[in-house]
């Protein structure tokens, strides 16, 4: 069953990720460079309606919080993101969106993956001398949220989660309508 | 190309995110390239991987990474075909899917980005290079930081995560000035 709904998620989140452009670098370069916001306003609407359902969806129990998975935090998810961001832009290919270029026939996402291949290998090899590192150092008591999931330690705790994350998610939602199509040519 | 704008694209990707934490577990991606690398390894040294009784999962490996947390990344090398590994290989099924049903054809697309073209020249040798630099470096840091653009940021965000808020503002901060740095020009 589990590998059923892997086959038709992937499938289903690989088209959605096509269709929108976000496998496409000129759009994702487009964005970075802030010349074509399109995609950035379907991420942020993406994500304050996923948002939104999911915490609508624990209020009402449809949704249950051992589903949930949030990650720690530490200095090396800030460096690692910066890392990850210089590559993005380099490339216009994140890890996900150059798996589906790849399925869609783009031979430079092959490349992408065969380099991300060479770069995730060499962490493994590296892991052991950074993880007594500064690198590792939990910030702000780790795997924490804004609004309470019922899971795990929140910033409000005490609020019923639903909220504040609601109101995030109009914020998301209204930065998304409210951006305009470029900032520049 | 006749992508979905905004609107319409932004509620199909919410959905399929919020699907697949109803359904199974947030989304995330960037694991999987450990997994492969972990399968290749095996082939090269079949000692990476090995089943063991003191392990949290039952598996233990020779490299610390696949080791930790109780041998979770071991276990998931040593049984490939598990959520994970297929979620992210059917994502290239749903590409080409998608490509066909927008009715691009194969020889459609540029190889060369048009604004790679534009500021590097249209050398294929070229691009595929600075992508190849591109996934090593997007790769390291997304394991640093335990996620990418998927797990960190979108899956993240989405359970108002505070490691999802604080990834994404550092890779949009570290992205926007390297884009504009390295793609000044645009002529098309």
């Amino acid at each position: 069953m589990d590998i059923v709904l892997a086959i038709v998620l992937g499938a289903l989140f690989g088209f959605v990720l096509q269709r929108i452009g976000a496998a496409d670098p000129d759009k994702i370069i487009g964005m970075l460079r802030l010349s074509d916001l399109q995609l950035m306003k379907t991420i942020l609407t993406a994500i304050g309606l996923a948002s939104s359902l999911l915490f609508v969806g624990l209020a009402l129990g449809w949704v249950v919080s051992s589903h949930l998975s949030v990650k720690n935090l530490y200095t090396g998810v800030l460096m690692g993101g910066a890392l990850l961001g210089v590559g993005w832009a380099l490339a216009g290919f994140c890890p996900g969106t150059a798996v589906v270029a790849a399925g869609a026939g783009r031979k430079d996402a092959l490349f992408f993956i065969a380099g991300g291949l060479c770069g995730a290998g060499l962490f493994m090899v590296n892991y052991q001398s950074l993880v007594q590192t500064v690198l590792f150092e939990t910030l702000l008591g780790g795997a924490v949220t804004l609004a309470d999931t019922g899971k795990y330690q929140s910033l409000l705790n005490g609020v019923e989660g639903l909220w504040p994350a609601l109101l995030v998610s109009v914020v998301f939602i209204v930065v998304a309508r409210a951006l305009p199509g470029a900032f520049r040519g | 190309m006749n992508y979905w704008r905004w609107p319409l694209g932004g509620v199909l990707l919410g959905v399929t995110f919020f699907l697949a934490v109803v359904l199974v577990k947030p989304i995330g991606v960037s694991t999987q390239f450990v997994i492969l690398d972990g399968l290749i390894g095996s082939t090269v040294n079949p000692e990476l991987v090995a089943p063991a009784e003191g392990s949290k999962s039952g598996y233990a490996s020779s490299n610390a990474y696949l080791n930790k947390s109780g041998g979770k990344y071991a276990k998931n090398v040593a049984n490939p075909l598990n959520y994970g590994l297929v979620f992210v290989l059917s994502m290239a099924l749903g590409g080409y899917l998608g490509r066909k049903q927008s009715g691009q054809t194969l020889s459609a697309i540029d190889q060369v980005p048009t604004v790679h073209r534009d500021n590097f020249g249209g050398y294929a040798a070229v691009r595929y290079l600075m992508a190849f630099i591109g996934g090593v470096v997007v790769l390291w840091g997304a394991r640093l930081a335990g996620g990418c653009t998927s797990g960190h940021m979108m899956s993240g965000m989405m359970q108002t995560a505070l490691s999802g808020y604080l990834f994404a503002a550092a890779a949009f901060a570290a992205a926007i000035p390297t884009a504009v740095l390295l793609y000044k020009m645009r002529r098309s």
